[in-house]
């Protein structure tokens, strides 16, 4: 279902797929990349890595590399130690290595920096640095990391005799176990959700300059977050003089972020203290390698999953243990008082009586992370465990997994869950039966019956999931302790046009138009005529940035109140214009009228003309706002996916032969973007579920540490997505909205993974984690017997 | 490193450099002659976002060496745009949303552009196996296929 447009075409207000602004560059080879910034003088940064997972440093000898004529400097952590900066924060309040002084702990760590006039010379530097090193042992498994006797990592704690970083848990244990003691049916499922990298076309890397002769230092980088950025670096390197007013922050055009360009890696702030070593403007770009093996992860949750309920389908209680694999420093992203993000949305769509979660996490001789992979804070991990397992207590029971969900749909909203969220508003079973209708799902199961018979393997799976964006609420929701609001600054000129920049960062999603479109929305200015500004901390206005699906959520709506703001300013102006009251008049998308008298108007390039050149008496001139707003709750979009596919019993390879997608984000501003936001989602939900890895050897070696290892998915694997939507408005969100760009991402491999198993269980096959390969799938076939 | 002169057409324009053997073509493109619309996304010929053509051929310039285009002719996604009139895959692109962050999209359209080159009116599945050389994260290809399946009917008319 379409948002229904209040505005004309020409104004492109919500509801019309106007087409991009930032097309217009990048159609043309003109987007502005961080690699593409080129400054006079400016000096190249590459890395020394280590090439084990777990070892002593014994010695670096940079004098084969500083004797190449080119190299400048060979930075490492010794000299980095001489400023304390040789470790650095992460966000979730744990430490990192900026440069080691002592040991490694994950194969492909910084060990040195190599800082040259030229990007090859540098290169050639990095080759020239002899590091001895010497082997410690590799602890990479995380249930042995947590066993009595493990070799402990974090020996740069004091304190430390474990590698056990956090634990966490919610919900009512208690009444869990007792729900549990009584239940008529009980089933248990091991869910494992492996590492993987975001993996955005462009890499991380910055541009840093330091202008001595003003103290200021400017940082081009590849960053979702530059004013939260800011305030770190303003924190963290005070103490050597970097006072915030004097640090720029600017994120250029970003070439995809998907959660990995929130943290901050070690690459930035060796780039940054060169510059400001040697007042030059350095530049550090990493390559995919480095990227895949030493950016954050994400995922890397064992999940051991349990649900309780009746015999007619009923479910009771829910209760997840988790181990999480943080690598050798917590480096999650998520808002601090979550250590586990929002995992605890794992009830899903459906109403439980009672359930608990607990996760325990633990440090490993990996890289470090914990960031999202396009989705907001845990939340895929936690509906793949809820689908998965839904799905498992249908088939137990025999009955269809599409009925089974219709039984425990959550129907009343708002809806408070077990884990104290408060659901805004939600139409699951409608989402379903548009799904179900869609892909013709009564015939599917005939057609599955029938082939069943003549042996072929076919399934289909359903992931009827919730999310939870918009984080958050500045009571609970803080990242080192900022809120978690957003903001807008809005101002219209004289001849009506505007201008608005907002404390949040697209990567992609196409804000120089939503953005435009939601002024264009509050104040009747055309779209095309609203220019929208973001990334550069010196001009726009605080806020945390754009991840966890939280741009539309929290600053689209500071950009309509911040608008709201403006439209009452130009209200007065009106009736001052006018000469009537305030009361006299009405709004409608553009213009002010006189109750009664439509002909008596003035519209919004009248008021903001006047606002510069007839001002009442006693106002102040200009017509501009700003807001910073702070969202009442967090929004819930939803959805229910189906997927079909055929396996080859030969191959094991799944072919997906149809894959329907219902969203529901409430109303919508721009619905071409959020088809294409969705496209995007489901093959970054696709991905994982039958692509992409990263393991390790027991020495800690990457298995999948370039694009030849690690797949993401061509033209030629991924579907053609099927996309159709209901609209259930968000009640508290001013617009309506709830957000998109993660829920595809958070839905899809469940509904994949359910087709699967679905296609396998009549063979007794209950579960197969992701990736499903066709070396897993075959080795499955063979098992029972079936494979050709 | 010893340099060696190259001479290559970009864009229809003749340059002359003096480069290292080793320097990547795609370096090049980017750094010497400053047309940094052609991207880096790997380092395994994987990707496809430093796609342009030589000798109206595509190729991933992440893995030539400017010295193999001495004396060849490239084109570049900054060569699409012609006389202030943007290429029919330029507009596709727009019309179709066919891009989102934008970081694939020069090597995309370079790609897309060689197709129809050869095939003004392929099938989805000649446009889906011609683009399978080229990593898209943002858009998940539906509306790529769209953009070229555009260009084709708007050069067809």
């Amino acid at each position: 279902m379409a948002t229904e447009p209040r505005t004309s075409p020409e104004v492109g207000g919500m509801g019309h797929s106007i087409k991009r602004k930032e097309d217009a560059r990048f159609i043309r080879g003109q987007g502005k990349y961080v690699d593409d910034i080129q400054l006079p003088g400016m000096l190249y940064l590459d890395i020394v890595r280590s090439p084990y997972a777990h070892a002593k440093i014994k010695k670096i000898d940079a004098s084969k590399a500083t004797a190449i004529p080119g190299v400048l400097a060979v930075i490492t952590g010794d000299l980095l130690k001489q400023y304390n900066l040789h470790w650095m924060p992460t966000l979730m309040s744990d430490t990192q290595m900026v440069l080691p002084v002592e040991k490694v702990m994950h194969q492909g760590q910084e060990v040195a920096a190599v800082l040259a006039t030229d990007k090859y010379i540098a290169a050639d530097g990095v080759q020239a640095v002899e590091v001895d090193y010497e082997p410690l042992p590799v602890v990479i498994d995380p249930f042995k990391a947590l066993e009595k006797g493990a070799p402990v990592l974090r020996t740069d704690k004091p304190d430390k005799k474990d590698n056990h970083i956090f634990h966490w848990e919610a919900g009512d244990k208690e009444g869990t176990d007792k729900v549990f003691q009584q239940a008529e049916v009980k089933i248990k499922q091991d869910i494992y959700l492996p590492r993987i990298n975001v993996a955005s076309i462009e890499t991380c890397g910055c541009v840093a300059h330091f202008d001595k002769a003003q103290g200021k230092l400017t940082v081009w980088m590849t960053t979702q977050a530059p004013h939260a950025i800011r305030t770190v670096f303003a924190l963290v390197a005070g103490h050597v003089g970097l006072s915030e007013e004097k640090i720029r922050v600017i994120s250029p055009d970003i070439g995809g972020g998907f959660g990995g360009k929130v943290p901050v890696y070690p690459g930035y702030v060796i780039a940054v203290a060169a510059s400001v070593l040697t007042g030059k403007p350095v530049k550090w770009i990493e390559d995919r390698i480095e990227n895949l093996q030493a950016a954050s992860f994400a995922r890397d949750y064992h999940i051991t999953a349990e649900l309780a309920g009746k015999k007619d389908g009923t479910l009771q209680a829910l209760r997840f243990k988790t181990i999480a694999d943080h690598g050798y420093t917590d480096a999650a992203a998520n808002p601090s008082k979550f250590p586990a993000g929002l995992f605890h949305i794992c009830t899903g769509s459906y109403d439980f009586q009672k359930a608990f979660v607990e996760v325990d996490a633990a440090y490993t001789n990996k890289p470090p992370g914990g960031i999202a992979y396009r989705c907001s804070f845990r939340v895929t991990e936690a509906v793949h465990a809820i689908e998965r397992m839904v799905d498992i207590y249908a088939h137990q029971l025999g009955m269809d997994p599409a009925d089974l969900r219709k039984k425990n749909f959550i129907t009343k909203f708002p809806y408070k869950s077990p884990f104290g969220f408060e659901y805004d508003s939600g139409n699951y079973a409608g989402a379903l039966d548009l799904a179900m209708k869609k892909i013709g799902y009564a015939e599917l199961r005939k057609e599955q019956a029938e082939k069943r018979k003549r042996g072929e393997l076919m399934g289909i799976g359903i992931s009827s999931f919730t999310e939870i964006v918009g984080a958050g609420p500045s009571k609970h929701y803080d990242i080192l302790g900022l809120k978690m609001f957003d903001s807008c600054e809005l101002r219209v000129h004289p001849t009506g046009k505007a201008i608005a920049r907002f404390g949040t960062k697209s990567q992609g999603q196409g804000h120089e138009t939503t953005y435009a479109q939601i002024i264009a929305e509050e104040l009747g200015i055309p779209a095309e005529h609203v220019a929208v500004e973001e990334g550069d901390t010196d001009t726009a206005p605080y806020g945390l940035g754009t991840y966890a699906s939280r741009s539309t959520p929290v600053a689209g709506a500071a950009g309509a109140m911040a608008a709201r703001k403006v439209r009452e300013k130009a209200k007065k102006i009106a009736a001052h214009l006018l000469e009537v009251s305030e009361d006299d008049l009405v709004w409608e998308p553009g213009k002010f009228y006189v109750k009664g008298s439509p002909s008596k108007v003035k519209t919004i390039q009248e008021i903001a003309f006047a606002a510069y050149t007839n001002h009442p008496q006693g106002m102040e001139a200009g017509l501009e706002a700003v807001n910073y707003y702070d969202p009442p709750n967090l929004t819930f979009p939803f959805g229910s996916y189906i997927c079909v596919v055929d396996i080859d019993r030969g191959t094991g390879q799944v072919k997906i032969r149809r894959f329907v997608a219902v969203d529901d984000c409430g109303n919508i501003i721009n619905p071409m973007i959020v088809d294409g936001q969705i496209h995007g989602g489901l093959t970054m939900g696709l991905a994982p579920a039958m692509y992409e890895e990263i393991n390790y050897d027991a020495d800690g070696n990457i298995q999948g540490g370039s694009l030849m290892d690690y797949l993401v998915p061509t033209s030629m694997e991924t579907p053609k997505w099927e996309t159709d939507k209901t609209c259930t408005p968000s009640p508290h969100h001013p617009l309506g909205a709830k957000g998109v760009g993660e829920s595809a991402t958070v839905g899809a491999p469940a509904a994949i993974a359910n087709a699967v198993v679905d296609a396998l269980w009549h063979l007794g096959v209950r579960h197969i984690d992701i990736p499903i390969t066709p070396p897993k799938v075959w080795a499955v076939l063979k098992e029972k017997g079936v494979a050709e | 490193m010893a340099k060696q002169k190259i001479r290559v057409t970009v864009n229809g324009i003749a340059h002359e450099a003096e480069v290292e053997p080793r320097m990547l073509l795609v370096h090049f493109i980017r750094e010497v002659l400053s047309l940094t619309g052609t991207h880096i996304g790997c380092d395994t010929t994987t990707c496809g976002a430093c796609t342009l053509l030589l000798d109206e051929k595509p190729i991933k310039s992440c893995t030539a060496f400017a010295v193999m285009a001495d004396g060849r002719e490239i084109m570049t996604v900054e060569g699409l745009e012609k006389d202030g009139k943007l290429d029919p895959v330029q507009d596709g692109f727009h019309q179709e949303h066919g891009l989102q962050c934008g970081f694939c999209t020069p090597g995309m359209m370079m790609t897309s552009y060689a197709l129809l080159k050869k095939n003004p009116s392929p099938s989805e599945e000649d446009i889906r196996w011609a683009i399978s050389g080229n990593l898209c994260r943002c858009t998940g290809y539906v509306n790529i296929v769209k953009s070229v399946q555009y260009a084709s009917q708007k050069a067809a008319h």
